[in-house]
Formats: C-alpha cells, structure tokens, sequence
C-alpha cells in the first residue's frame, strides 16, 4: 500500500436551479459556492473562504422560491430542487439599499474596486440619506504595528471571528453596544496594549473596509506615498519557526510595507503570528540609517 | 524515525484526530500557526494534552496538563507505556508484524510502576494512568514535541520513549496518528535533508554506506570527500577545546550567544586560527572572526526552498535587493570554490536545486514549477507524477510489513547532569516567547508591545521563600557563572522551578547560566535544565 490520501466521506451532489439554469454542487455547498461555480458575481462584505458565515452584511441575498424573506448566499446551503434567483427586483432593491445604509454612514474609500462596482451596479446613491448618520471618529494609533480606524468600519464581524474561534482563538475583541452604537471594542475599551491582543494582525488580514491598517501603511497614506500601482507581491516562507508559513511580503520601493498570506494555503489559511506578520524590520536596516 | 529523519504526519491530521499530546511544546507561543490547526482539533473534539513542566499557554488549551519535573520524561513514557501493557491495550498484531525488541522493551517498563512514575515525574499517579488509558485507547493520536524534548543530554533517549509509545499502540502510519518533532527554525528540517549534519549526504542519505558515497563521489566527477562522518557542533567545540580544530566556517549562525556555557563558547572561538562568519548582521560570533562574508536574507533577498515540520518544501523568493555588499549564500560558496581551484560556475538557485533531485531519490519529483503550483510538496516525492507524501510509514501496516520492521529501543530515565542541591536547589529552565526568536538578532529590529526584556521568572512563592519583590534585580547563580537579572513573579510556575529565554543577550546573557552538557548522539545541549540560586544584590553602601 503506498502512503494512503484521506479524502474524507464521500458526498453526493445536489441539483438546484440559479436564475432558470440547472447546477449541481457537492452537499454542504452554499448558494453562493452554486453562484461561484455559475459565474455568477455575488456582492459579499462579510464573507470570506477561511471564515465562517456570519451572515450579517445580508449584501449577497437571493430570492429563493418558498421562502417569505430574502436569505443570505453565503450561509444557507442548497437543498436538492431549490430555486434561487439573484438578481430579481427585490433582489437589487435590497442589494441596493444595504450598500447606501452602510455608504451613507461608513467611510468605505479604501474598499476594494469590486464594492464600488457594485454600488454601480445596483445604483447605490448613499448621499441621498444625507450625513446624518456617521460612525466619524478619529483614528485609534495606540501602538506601533497596526491602527484601527472605527470610521471605516462596517461591523462586518471578520476581525471577532478571526480574532476568535475561526483563527486566533485570543477573543481580544468583540461586538460592544447595541443598534447604531454598536461598535468593535476590546474589552472594557482598553487600548490595544491593555487588553488580550496578540497582534496576529489576523484581523487586518480579513478587513475589507481598511479600518484595520498595518501601521507603515496608514503612515505612508497619511504622507501621500503609498502607491499600490508601484508594489510588487512576492511569496516566499516566513523566516522564523519551522511551521512554514507562506508569506506575501508587499513591497514598495525596496521596502515591505505590508505582509499577508494565502487564504488557500493548507499551512497557514491566510493567518499568521505576531513575527510573520510584523517581525521582517530586520531585513530593511540598511548601512547608514 | 525507523530511517526517515522527519515529522510523520501533516499538520490537517490535527483538525481530525481523537488525542493530541503536546510533549515539550508551548506551540501556543513558539509555533502558533501549528497551534492553529490543534485548536480545530481542539474544537471538533480532539482531547489536549499538555505535558510541561510550566503551566503554558498551551496548557491553558488543554484537557489535562501533566507538569512533570523538567526532565523525566522518560519515567513518564515508561509508566504509561506500562499502565497501557496492563490494561490490555498494547496492539500486539502490529507490534508481531511491524516491529522487533517487544520483549525487552515490556521488561524494561515494569519496572516503572505508577508509584515510581509519580516519583520520579511529580505527577500524580491517577493523571498518569488517565493518559496512558485515553492515548492507548483512542483510534487516532498523535504527539508532538519540542525541545523540551531535545534539548537533554540524553535527547535522543528522550524522542526513542515516545516512539516506543507509538509503536506499542499502532499510532503510526496511519492517518491522524504519528510522531511530529516541530522544528524550531524555517530550514531546521531542511538543512538535515540536505546533509547540514555529520553522517549525511543530500536526501538524508548515509555517507558511510559505500554504494551512496560512490553516488556522489562519481556525480561531482570523482571528488575526493570524506568517507566517514564528521563532527556535529557540540563535538566541534569540543575538538576545539582539544587544539584539534583551529580553523571555522560558520554560516548563519550565533554560536557566542547560542552555545550553551557561553563564557566557554566565546573563549574557545577566540582561540581559533581562523575564523569565517557569513551572515546577514555583524553578529556578537562575527565581532570575533577573522573574515566576515555579507550574505543576502535567504527568506526575502534570496531564491530557494526551505523544508517544514510536515516535510513539505516550499519556495522562498527574492523580494529586495539586498545592501551593497551582501551576497547569496550561493554566489559566495562558489566564490570561494574558484578561489579553492574549482571553478562550479555561476548555477540559479534552481540549478542547484535539479542536481539535488538528481541525487536525492525522495526529492527527485520537486521541480520548481511543482512546487509553485502546488504550494508545495511533502517529501518524499520519487517522480514528477507523484503527489507528495501526507503521512510516513503507512508501510508499516502492510502484511507482510514493507522494509524493515521498526524497533523498540528500551531507554532508561536518567535526570538532568546539573543535580539540584542545597547550594544550588532551583531548577532553571529556557524557553522562547511568543513576539520572539531565540537570540533576538531578528526579532529585537521590530516594535513589538508585547515585549518586556529579560526576566527571571519564579513563583511567588519563591520570591517569598528568597525574600526578593517582584521586579527587583538579583543575582542568578549556576554552576558555571552569574548574572543580574530582574526577576518577575510568575503565578504558573510551581515553587522550585524558574524560567527564562534567550532572546536579550545584551541586557541578560542567559547562556552563561546553562550546561553544556550534550547528547553524544543528536550533540544538543541540555538548556532545558540548570541548577541556579538566586541571591539578593546587597544595597549599594
């Protein structure tokens, strides 16, 4: 016998209709994987593959037949005979409307090219509510390797489950207040350096809004010359233990200024520790500085 | 292990098992991304144990943590190796099948009954008996250890304990079970697969078999090379010590900060002829040499592959261009070979890498063009169709078993060489930190809140057993030489034991605190255990 592969139970497929065609996904699959498999382009703030579905962001509801209230894509799993339609009036009209309750209030600039694609998409006119309702606030910078920025947060949940069950397992942050106070807080809303952070920077690495920041990366906006068409991406492996965790050093200028990894990567799912994330200094120190 | 030098299981098989044993390992702090996939185990049900003589952050994950007094693992091994012969829970069908020296390893462990166990460990007898039963009755687990197993004059006897457990329950070679030593740095693993240790060629093959050393000699066109094997570090000091060895290239190493003893390490590599040291930094060993040769960081200004704990080589690529001056390891090697009189031209990385598989049958199917795809792949892997391989030794279980069985070694407890006693009665362990790696070369270049300095870290009750307060500075005291140091109470250490790292060199120098004394087969040094005392520094008059 060679060396065995574990492929787990097998599982069967399941048939469901997406938008009158016919698909078939593995059981335990989401209506959004059927969507994926479909190329069928699905707004999502609070999804990611290396977290579990939280469903808060209700962005990527469909329409599914039978069912009195649009459901979430990302967390509700397709059943055999489901009819699902994604891009129905009520479809865009609640598409719509998230994306301008969260735009009106959230300072969502820094997300990436695709939320803006939808906004168009779905005709999102977020000023149209005025500026009455903001979460503004000045930046946290209470320590040397990330800042949070709460004026950019859309509570989105990402960084509690990677901070927690889904990742770090240090339950440093949570949801604090209810309705619109609601807000990421540390406990008893203690600075960074008080409370039980770690600084994994797990958090930043599943922010889609920039509220979480590596600290080089907020500095250098702050001074104009951060410059994304000017950074290279470049895998390699983590300098440090012998885990072997797939780094994505971000480097501008010959300098890092920000690193990541994989969400696919069977080491690491896209998280890392304190020295893989923020202990690569030592490579910048250059003759004369 | 039974010939292959590498941990056997992949990392997912921790999401999926029944029983993980963390044997020496705080992974909590020292290989967190590890930890990350224990905690999924941990969260789909898998029982944690936690076996350290320090209640770690590891052992605030566990179902049971077995505190043991630092270094009697062995007598711990043994008497769950026989509470589990007792209860009827040995698989005697594989142990007929796959294994040899049963008989005398059985003899050796009756010996070590559960009252000797609590002993001669410091454990209670009932938490013993309840991780023998929960390890020889679960389908699947697997231990992991650190280098609170290695680091032991008797290191090797250590790792043979806890293969013996697995051996005598079947808990290897399957998935989900397995025996995983986690590497302490990026190419630990690595750089014994490529022979950076005294009895090996590339591929982890034996230098002193005729047939392998005729291999290489006739592909590197004849080369003379020694035939017999060679020094590892601790013998290297050693020669020193006896003016056998005078002249020393050291790559990307500190060993006037690492070596255990240090005052000793420093003044032997003083005494050398000749000294080289390649290194990205000006480190406290380079100060010392005669020649310094700038190298490129291999991990971001550098090409190559670096080998994990789960055996799985993965790329590391050039992102910066390194300071004027700084080379790559490989350009200067084959420098240094032109000016030797052998002229190895000016091979890629990857160049280098293709004449290692075409020598190295278990890396033989790596091309970089699979490795990038792939994320990387886990050795071994004979051709470019092959997968790579998730676990080790499934051969084992093959009737009849395939290649040599797997042997029992008897191994007896043997305590610490720096005995504890009145003069000297505090047990000093090391250790790292999290937001820190050993002597702080790397990790002291970023800003990490976390971290605090140097410390001696004791039990309060110690530091009112000593009449010393908590952050006051004192003296630490070993057999081979003292330091100052504050000391900080730490409420998860018991009375009697004492913990600190190696990352602050210059404000603490821990190192001269530790014993060299050295396994005579791995050639690590027991930093695991010092006998200290702590003295109060009298007020300044």
């Amino acid at each position: 016998m060679a060396d065995a592969v574990f492929v787990g139970m097998p599982k069967r497929m399941v048939g469901l209709s997406i938008d009158g065609r016919d698909v078939e996904v593995v059981e335990g699959s989401t209506i959004l994987d059927a969507c994926r498999r479909m190329a069928i382009d699905t707004p999502t703030l609070c999804q990611l593959d290396n977290l579990t579905p939280i469903n808060v962001c209700r962005v990527c509801v469909v329409e599914l037949e039978g069912s009195r209230v649009l459901v979430p894509a990302c967390s509700r799993k397709v059943e055999a005979g489901m009819k699902v339609r994604t891009d129905s009036k009520r479809v865009r009209h609640s598409r719509r409307l998230v994306l301008e309750l969260l735009g009106s209030s959230v300072d969502m600039s820094l997300c990436s090219p695709e939320v803006r694609g939808w906004m168009a998409r779905y005709g999102a006119e977020p000023d149209r509510f005025g500026a009455v309702a903001t979460v503004a606030q000045p930046v946290k910078v209470d320590n040397d390797l990330y800042v949070r920025d709460y004026s950019r947060c859309i509570l989105c949940y990402k960084c509690v489950e990677a901070c927690g069950v889904d990742a770090q397992n240090t339950f440093a942050i949570g949801v604090a207040g209810r309705g619109f106070d609601a807000h990421i807080s540390t406990e008893f809303d203690v600075g960074l350096p008080d409370s039980a952070c770690v600084y994994c920077g797990n958090c930043i690495g599943v922010c889609p809004t920039g509220a979480l920041m590596f600290k080089s990366e907020h500095d250098m906006r702050a001074a104009g010359t951060w410059d994304e068409s000017a950074q290279n991406v470049t895998e390699t492996v983590c300098p440090y233990c012998g885990v072997g965790c797939m780094l994505e050093l971000h480097v501008q200028d010959n300098t890092i200024v920000k690193v990541t990894s994989p969400l696919d990567h069977s080491v690491t799912a896209g998280h890392l520790c304190v020295k893989g994330r923020f202990g690569f200094e030592f490579v910048q120190r250059r003759r004369g500085e | 292990m039974f010939g292959a030098g590498g941990g056997t299981s992949s990392y997912r098989e921790a999401e999926e098992t029944e029983l993980i044993i963390l044997w020496g390992s705080n992974a909590r702090e020292t290989h967190p991304i590890f930890f990350h996939h224990v905690l999924k185990g941990v969260r789909s049900g898998a029982r944690l144990i936690a076996v350290d003589p320090r209640r770690t952050s590891s052992a605030e994950w566990a179902d049971v943590w077995l505190g043991l007094d630092v270094g009697s693992d062995i007598a711990l091994a043994n008497a769950m190796a026989r509470e589990i012969i007792h209860a009827g829970l040995a698989n005697m069908e594989f142990i007929a099948g796959a294994t040899t020296g049963f008989e005398d390893f059985a003899r050796c462990v009756e010996a070590y009954t559960l009252e000797r166990g609590e002993a001669d460990t410091g454990i209670p007898a009932a938490a013993i008996k309840d991780v023998a039963l929960s390890y020889g009755r679960a389908d699947r687990a697997m231990i992991c250890w650190t280098l609170g197993i290695t680091e032991h004059h008797n290191a090797v006897d250590n790792v043979l304990a806890l293969i013996n457990l697995a051996l005598l329950t079947g808990k290897v070679g399957r998935y989900g079970c397995g025996l995983n030593p986690l590497r302490g740095q990026n190419n630990v693993q690595g750089g014994g697969d490529m022979g950076a240790i005294p009895a090996r060629l590339p591929g982890f093959q034996d230098l002193e078999v005729p047939e392998i050393h005729e291999k290489f000699a006739t592909a590197w066109g004849g080369a003379q090379f020694p035939d017999r094997k060679g020094w590892h570090l601790s013998e290297m000091f050693e020669a020193m010590d006896r003016g056998e060895l005078r002249s020393v290239y050291i790559v990307g190493e500190n060993p006037a900060r690492s070596e255990a003893d240090q005052t000793r390490a420093v003044r032997l590599l003083r005494g050398l002829e000749h000294l080289v040291v390649q290194d990205i930094f000006l480190t406290q060993t380079a100060e010392l040499a005669h020649v310094v040769l700038p190298a490129a960081a291999g991990w971001a200004e550098s090409e190559g592959t670096v080998t994990n704990s789960e055996r799985r080589v993965q790329r590391v690529r050039r992102a910066l261009e390194p300071p004027a001056g700084a080379r790559d390891d490989v350009d200067i090697i084959c420098d240094l070979a032109r000016r030797l009189g052998a002229d190895w031209g000016h091979p890629t990385a990857e160049q280098v890498w293709d004449e290692c598989r075409s020598l190295s049958p278990m890396h033989a199917g790596m091309a970089y063009r699979r490795l990038d795809e792939m994320g990387g792949i886990q050795w071994p892997c004979p051709d470019e169709s092959h997968p790579g391989t998730q676990f080790l030794h499934g051969r084992l279980w093959e009737d009849p078993v395939g290649g040599p069985r797997a042997p029992f070694f008897a191994v007896e407890n043997d305590p610490p060489v720096d005995r504890l006693t009145e003069e000297f009665p505090i047990r000093l362990t090391t250790g790292r930190r999290l937001d820190s790696f050993n002597t702080g070369v790397q990790t002291g270049e970023y800003t990490s809140p976390l971290r605090r300095g140097e410390a001696l870290l004791i039990s309060p009750e110690d530091g009112r057993r000593y009449g010393v307060e908590d952050g006051e500075s004192v003296l630490a005291t070993s057999r081979r030489g003292s330091v100052e140091v504050p000391v900080r109470f730490e409420p998860t250490l018991r009375p009697g034991l004492a913990f600190m790292t190696l990352h602050f060199p210059d404000q603490v120098a821990t190192n001269v605190l530790t014993i060299d004394a050295t396994d005579p087969k791995s050639g690590t040094a027991e930093f695991k255990a010092s006998a200290i005392r702590i003295d109060k520094i009298p007020a300044a008059v």
